[in-house]
């Protein structure tokens, strides 16, 4: 009886209302997909194996429909699903896990910026798949390509303590006004947006446009909107264009900047074709300057046809929860909901399993009594089965029925009630979703690398599911000290796993020890992703074996640097209270400990990562995942195609 | 008495070594570390682990007693059922004895109306324990695993003759492993010379979902006589797949596993179109297994159909025109020949023969023992080794 009322009532108004019967059916379709396209694609696929077209436009159009030829097999893709905004809802995820088990491998992959990815598709059944997409309201247009890629926002929009508003619907629409844009068909380079919902979540300083919502004193929406950051072979922090941009003026913003990079972007040089090279090459104030004037142009030149496809009111669906009772600042650092230690049919075991659950995987959010919950993956992963099962604990636990994936490849539940936590808990135990760690060190991000990536080095998305492993056999995610800290890891210096912006970076790379081949990792050290970001530090080149016991002694060191210094004073006031600020201090110089910079660190590391040789350990030498001898094989990137 | 003990004891043997692979489609094990593959369904129906593949075998082992045992009764019980047997004959109206001709599959409507009418024989290739708990109403029960310990003409001859199946009489076959197993025999009946088979076209779970009548009573018909009739044409054994898995002679390197990778234009050229590929003739080899298995090593020509193309939530086929679509997309014409194979006995390949059946080709042939008996003849391979694929697996 209890399970029916919570199926068919929802809260409004803070009393229960009978939900509609469609709501309960069915999601509200969002329609980024259009079924013209698959049918198109079914033939252009023919056509190019008759010959009929070129290699290259095949490629182009393939890319532009969200299509990544795989690692060293052209007769495969990897679809990247875009997920606008990281909003998901279960049917969706029901039609992934389907279309994933007939066409792909049965697993489903979460990437950093949102999308949702299927590997090894065969090229003739990418049609399929798009068609399934398109009857939930899905689409892979544009996620690859020189277009506007899905756009971002973060998952804690709409329920963040900090946020000023939810910028959700501002991201759809402008994802929405971009996708299938002419303005925006063939860019210099791909272009990525980022709405962040306050300072700290949302990447707003790593992409093209980042932006961060702020509400004036005089009650005004707009946003602060950061300009020209990236991350790649070179990284960038973006630029502040103005301290206030009013939400009008946000599309034509948006539109300026993209004119501006279509215009004079470079299309020459492959390497430097990113919007943030423009940017660095022209000179911020310079590039400033021109923005804030083509803006001027675009506004008075912008038709109402043009407008009236940007619609941000149209967006915002989830009006049913706008009526819950935001938390006074007062309230904000909430209590957790007390345990409801009935005792009869949940061991002792269960219940330490759920607090270590909940200490890192748990987030109260403004509304009182709702709390957005995670889903640790591994490195994204998931499998068919965990999606089905993953979409029925949405339609019964989140008020809000759908889900947002987050950029540390885990899944978001929001809206879940307090005296829920431990049921749900309980139900995320018997499929394996329910580890621990997604909000602390031991949820490393790790790029798709040699498992289908043609520009991969190493097998980066292994290690950061074995690096998970080893922090959680350890419990490393209970300790307080190492929450904030993350790692994040790429096959390549291409930077899909975000390396610059981890307390510990590693991308992947090839070297010479001895006379030997071995995949190797040069790590990076104290980047974060605030408003301000800051950028990792190159330290030293890790054979892929030692990666594991490199991050294992730089936390022993904290450790004992910590333990030093609380032996010494006798009212210690630690100068650094974790591992993040304490990696920050060191990556700056200006270390409190004995540690003081990164050439100290340096050197306390660099006998951890002695190899033996060749003979002794021939598995040093191999990259994880292999038995033989290791190359560096790559291919073609397509990213730039 | 001789007979029955001979054969018991070889099905015991069968048993040990019976690889019931569609419970584990293990892949090859060459790197350390990585998990082992099980096909896992949704939640409610999933997790044949290794552990519950044992109890399997061992359940296979005793339901086969259980079948000898019940043969040894059926001698004593033979009355009451031939009453059954005289009216499985259905008079048609010029008056001539005529059963129902059933197509590749058959819809539950049909079934029950054939049920009802007595002229169907409906068999149920689950465990026998499973059976006992609970069958279609008159169906017969028939383990895959009974079939696969005498998967001779004359040994299937003989379980015909046993279940009381005539030559014309129509037979609906069903499982509860979205159909494979069921696939395999109906495939085996037909080889035999029962062509008037069909596939039931849901699972047994889903026929007791939607609230239909189940039984529990053990059916038995009195034996018949079954002449039989070799369809070759729908079989294919190692030398007849070898003779057309012949890569262009550049990539045969004297018979060694091949290592491919896109770079060698030759095999994989940009054209999938059999026909300019496998320049022998418009035959085309079809692997069933999963995407993973195939990537990892399979026959050198072959092409990848998994079987979890192949069925929906509700049926264990899709719609033809919907799996013509599939071959149509993969260039691959109706006027093909087919030969499907898979990881071991033919099961997942069984029902993808169906499915190419369904699709509208008329010549399509089942290599039954599949890439084990392949890899035991220590034919060639083609693998892909390039990328490190097993490890997005999230199981
Ligand atoms: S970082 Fe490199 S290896 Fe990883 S996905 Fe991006 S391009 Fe591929």
């Amino acid at each position: 009886m209890k399970k029916i009322i919570k199926k068919n009532y929802s809260i409004h108004k803070n009393v229960l209302v009978k939900r509609n019967s469609s709501q309960i059916t069915k999601s509200h379709n969002p329609k980024w997909g259009m079924e013209i396209e698959t049918k198109n694609f079914a033939n252009k696929v023919k056509l190019y194996r008759q010959g009929k077209i070129s290699d290259d436009d095949f490629r182009r159009y393939r890319l532009q429909h969200g299509a990544y030829g795989s690692r060293l097999n052209t007769e495969y893709s990897m679809i990247r699903i875009k997920i606008p905004g990281g909003e998901i809802n279960p049917e969706q995820l029901e039609k992934i896990a389907n279309l994933s088990e007939a066409f792909s491998i049965g697993s489903a992959h979460v990437s950093t910026r949102q999308n949702i990815q299927l590997h090894w598709v065969q090229l003739e059944d990418v049609s399929e798949v798009m068609r399934g997409l398109v009857e939930v309201g899905l689409t892979s247009r544009e996620s690859c390509g020189n277009t506007v890629r899905n756009v971002m926002c973060s998952h804690f929009a709409g329920v963040c303590t900090d946020e000023s508003y939810d910028v959700s619907p501002y991201a759809k629409a402008i994802a929405r006004f971009f996708l299938r844009n002419p303005m925006c068909q063939n860019l210099p380079r791909k272009f990525k947006i980022n709405f962040a919902c306050c300072s700290k979540h949302g990447l707003a300083s790593i992409a093209d446009i980042g932006l961060i919502p702020v509400i004036k004193e005089d009650g005004n929406r707009g946003f602060r909107i950061y300009l020209g950051g990236g991350l790649g072979a070179a990284s960038f922090i973006g630029h502040l264009l103005e301290d206030f941009t009013p939400e009008d003026k946000l599309l034509a913003t948006c539109m300026a900047t993209i004119r501006l990079f279509d215009r004079f972007g470079n299309r020459e040089n492959l390497a430097r074709n990113r919007m943030r090279y423009l940017v660095h090459e022209t000179g911020w104030e310079k590039f400033q300057k021109m923005v804030i004037k083509e803006r001027t142009v675009v506004a008075v030149t912008t038709s109402e046809l043009t407008r009236i496809q940007y619609e941000y009111r149209k967006e915002n669906e989830s009006s049913l929860l706008s009526s819950i009772k935001i938390s006074p600042i007062s309230e904000k650092k909430l209590k957790l909901p007390v345990l409801n230690d009935d005792g009869n049919n949940t061991t002792e075991s269960k219940h330490q399993g759920f607090k270590r659950w909940f200490n890192t995987n748990v987030v109260s959010q403004k509304q009182l009594g709702y709390y957005t919950i995670f889903i640790t993956l591994g490195a994204g992963d998931i499998t068919s089965n965990q999606l089905r099962f993953l979409a029925n604990i949405i339609r019964d636990f989140s008020q809000e029925h759908t889900a947002r994936n987050t950029p540390q490849q885990n899944i978001a539940i929001r809206y879940v009630e307090g005296k829920d936590l431990f049921n749900l808990y309980q139900k995320l135990t018997t499929i394996g979703l329910a580890n621990p760690g997604a909000l602390s060190i031991a949820s490393p991000v790790g790029c798709s690398g040699t498992t289908s990536c043609n520009l991969a080095i190493t097998n980066s998305h292994r290690l950061a599911k074995e690096i998970q492993k080893k922090l959680l056999e350890l419990r490393y995610d209970t300790d307080e000290d190492l929450k904030s800290s993350t790692i994040k890891i790429s096959g390549c210096p291409n930077s899909c796993g975000q390396h610059e912006i981890a307390t510990i970076g590693f991308f992947g790379g090839a070297s010479r020890i001895g006379t030997s081949m071995a995949p190797v990792y040069t790590m990076l050290l104290g980047g974060n992703s605030d408003e301000k970001g800051e950028l990792g530090k190159t330290l030293i080149r890790v054979p892929a074996k030692k990666v594991i016991d490199v991050v294992l002694k730089i936390i022993e060191l904290y450790k004992q640097e910590k333990h030093e210094i609380q032996n010494i004073e006798q009212d210690p006031k630690l100068p650094f209270n974790n591992l993040e600020n304490w990696i920050s201090d060191i990556s700056k110089g200006i270390g409190n400990g004995k540690i003081k910079n990164l050439d100290d660190i340096k050197n306390l590391l660099i006998p951890v990562i002695q190899l033996a040789t060749i003979e002794e350990s021939p598995d040093s030498y191999q990259d994880y995942g292999n038995d033989t001898k290791f190359t560096a094989k790559t291919a073609r990137g397509e990213c730039a195609a | 008495m001789e007979m029955i003990q001979n054969s018991l004891q070889k099905l015991q043997e069968e048993n040990v070594q019976l690889e019931l692979h569609i419970f584990n489609t293990s892949r090859k094990e060459t790197n350390k570390g990585r998990p082992c593959r099980t096909i896992n369904f949704k939640p409610k129906e999933k997790s044949y682990n290794l552990k519950k593949q044992k109890s399997i075998n061992k359940t296979i082992n005793s339901s086969t007693k259980n079948i000898v045992k019940n043969t040894k009764k059926t001698k004593t019980v033979k009355a009451r059922t031939t009453t059954t047997r005289k009216t499985d004959v259905k008079k048609s109206n010029n008056n001539k004895t005529k059963f129902h001709q059933l197509s590749i599959t058959c819809d539950v409507d049909t079934l029950r109306t054939l049920i009802r009418k007595k002229s169907v024989r409906v068999v149920d290739v689950r465990r026998h324990d499973d059976y006992k708990k609970g069958h279609i109403p008159t169906a017969v029960s028939l383990p895959l695993a009974t079939v696969l310990a005498n998967d001779t003409p004359e040994g299937i001859i003989k379980i015909l003759q046993n279940l009381g199946i005539s030559n014309l009489m129509p037979v609906v076959i069903y499982d509860d492993t979205f159909g494979a197993l069921a696939a395999r025999v109906a495939w085996t009946f037909q080889y035999v010379g029962h062509t008037n088979t069909a596939l039931l076209e849901v699972t047994f779970s889903k026929w007791k979902s939607i609230g239909l009548e189940v039984e529990r009573k053990i059916n038995k018909f009195s034996a018949t006589k079954h002449s039989i009739s070799l369809n070759n044409n729908i079989h294919a054994d190692a030398s007849y797949v070898e003779n057309i898995s012949i890569l262009p002679k550049q990539d045969l390197q004297n018979n060694v596993e091949i290592d491919l990778h896109v770079n060698s234009n030759t095999v994989q050229s940009k054209s999938p179109d059999i026909s300019i590929t496998n320049p022998l003739n418009n035959k085309i080899i079809i692997d069933s297994r999963e995407r993973l298995n195939f990537l990892t090593e399979h026959i050198p020509t072959a092409k990848n159909i998994p079987y979890t193309m192949l069925g929906t939530d509700t049926s264990i086929l899709r719609e033809g025109k919907e799996l013509k679509r599939f071959m149509e997309n993969r260039g691959i014409s109706p006027d093909s020949e087919i030969i499907t194979y898979c990881g071991s006995v033919g099961t997942l390949s069984g029902l993808a023969y169906y499915a190419f059946k369904l699709a509208g080709f008329n010549n399509v042939r089942l290599y039954s023992k599949s890439f084990k008996d392949w890899k035991s003849l220590g034919k060639p391979k083609q693998e892909f080794k390039e990328a490190n694929y097993w490890d997005l697996s999230a199981e």
